[in-house]
């Protein structure tokens, strides 16, 4: 009866759950999903994670290569993120060049990593002028249930916590580079930032980490990143119904504690690895 | 009817560092200037562009009353003809003048606007190419007319909560201008026709 009804009224089906403060899941408003993080699956890339939000998974690698600076930045290297949407993760993707939402969400995440200056491009110079490190971040989604961005940020900033480069000299003599795989080091992370999602509903309710379903019904999206220090590198918001200030404020000290537990997980996957 | 349409106004002052207040530069809009009214949103190369297409195409979604119009596609042009800062502020402003000018009905007007914030926190309303890329942080809000809700906000660099706020606030008194303007150059087109 449920499941008849919800098919045929998927909004008003959703309306009596969120008149009762809470959404079909069982969560409340302001719960994320539980979000599980793997660091260094990938034995292939230099620095790999994977993150589950609920059942939304993305799995991050990062391969480190050479590159030659450009030559109006001389003494920066490059990070060329890329989020991969592919069939697999859902029916509403086709196989192909990438499709829109793919894109854009490269794009957020190319903005992100250039305005939260996560990792210094001066530090992945090795000789200005000559040679630096390209850090190329792929973004693969396993499954799309929605809030992808926050999935990507994370695991974006997982990976590269988990990135170690060899230590490069170039020789005098050969003018060439030799590399050291005994000697790694990582990379120095300067910031977290962490995306919180919320979805707008009938341009009055906000709810944060928003399914693959809620996000279909939604007014509207909006997508906030924040750092350590409340520092909010990116507020994303695609069109959709309007938000008054005081909504906005909620949002960010939601944004705020989301940060801190983010931060925690992380700390403590970061310490297991170092334990073995 | 192209000769009547082509009225130019002009309002707003050069963009002073020092006063946050409403300081924006000179505007001016010219209406009815394609014949057909038709077009197709300007696929440029690149995903910056397609970033931009969207946001500019979800904001008119949540505004356009599409329900009036079933099986309609809506495209929208945008041309840049010389980009001076605050790009992308402009083109929702020629967005929202293009679908009144198109008589498509919409729930409220939205205006773009765009705040450049520097190193030492001074916020700049409408700033120039120069100023944005100097910037610490450049914010750019859609916001309606109706009660200057938030629609759209794409932003660049860091920036605190307070400076944030700071930001939206100065923005929704600066559309209040913006919204003045729309209403001034309709009344003057449509006086003469």
């Amino acid at each position: 009866m449920a499941a008849g009804f919800k098919t045929v009224e998927p909004l008003e089906y959703y309306r009596r759950f969120l008149k009762e403060n809470c959404r079909p899941d069982g969560r409340e408003l302001g719960e994320f999903r539980t979000t599980t993080v793997n660091i260094g699956s990938v034995s292939t890339a230099d620095g790999s994670a994977l993150v589950k939000l609920g059942n939304t998974a993305v799995i991050c690698g990062i391969k480190a290569e050479f590159a030659a600076p450009s030559p109006e930045a001389p003494d920066k290297g490059y990070v060329v993120p890329n989020v991969d949407l592919p069939p697999l993760c859902s029916s509403r993707f086709r196989s192909g060049p990438p499709g829109e939402e793919a894109q854009v969400a490269s794009q957020f995440i190319a903005d992100v990593i250039e305005n939260s200056q996560i990792i210094l491009k001066e530090d992945l110079c090795i000789s200005p002028g000559k040679l630096a490190w390209v850090l190329y971040c792929d973004l693969i989604c396993l499954d799309y249930d929605g809030n992808i961005l926050d999935a990507c940020t994370f695991a974006l900033l997982a990976a590269l916590k988990n990135v170690q480069l060899p230590e490069v000299t170039i020789n005098e003599e050969t003018a060439l580079a030799e590399v050291n795989l005994k000697k790694k080091h990582y990379l120095n992370i300067r910031t977290h930032p962490v995306a919180t999602s919320f979805a707008v509903f009938d341009d009055t309710l906000l709810i944060v980490d928003p399914t693959g379903e809620e996000e279909h019904l939604a007014t509207g999206t909006l997508t906030v990143v924040m750092d350590e220090e409340g520092k909010l590198c990116c507020l994303h918001k695609p069109g959709g119904s309007g938000l008054t200030g005081a909504k906005l404020q909620d949002c960010l000290s939601r944004a705020v504690t989301r940060h801190k537990e983010v931060k925690k997980l992380m700390d403590e996957v970061i310490k297991s690895m170092k334990a073995k | 009817m192209q000769s009547d349409a082509k009225i130019r106004t002009e309002y707003g002052t050069d963009s002073s560092p020092q006063s946050p207040g409403c300081s924006l530069r000179h505007f001016a809009c010219e209406q009815n200037l394609l014949s057909r009214p038709d077009g197709s949103a300007s696929f440029l190369q690149g995903v910056a562009e397609k970033s931009r297409e969207r946001l500019i195409r979800n904001t008119c979604e949540a505004v356009v009353l599409g329900a009036l119009h079933p099986r309609t596609s809506i495209t929208i042009v945008l041309q840049v003809i010389s980009d001076a800062g605050s790009l992308m502020a402009c083109c929702l402003n020629a967005t929202c003048m293009a679908l009144v000018d198109a008589g498509v009905p919409m729930q409220a007007l939205f205006c773009g606007v765009t705040c450049a914030l520097d190193s030492d926190g001074t916020l700049v309303l409408d700033p120039t190419a120069k100023q944005e890329k100097e910037a610490r942080a450049v914010l750019t809000f859609a916001l309606d007319s109706v009660d200057q809700k938030l629609l759209m906000s794409t932003t660049k660099g860091l920036y605190s909560n307070a400076e944030l706020q700071q930001c939206l606030a100065a923005a929704q008194a600066a559309s209040q201008h913006v919204f003045r303007f729309y209403r001034e150059s309709l009344q003057r087109r449509y006086s003469k026709s």
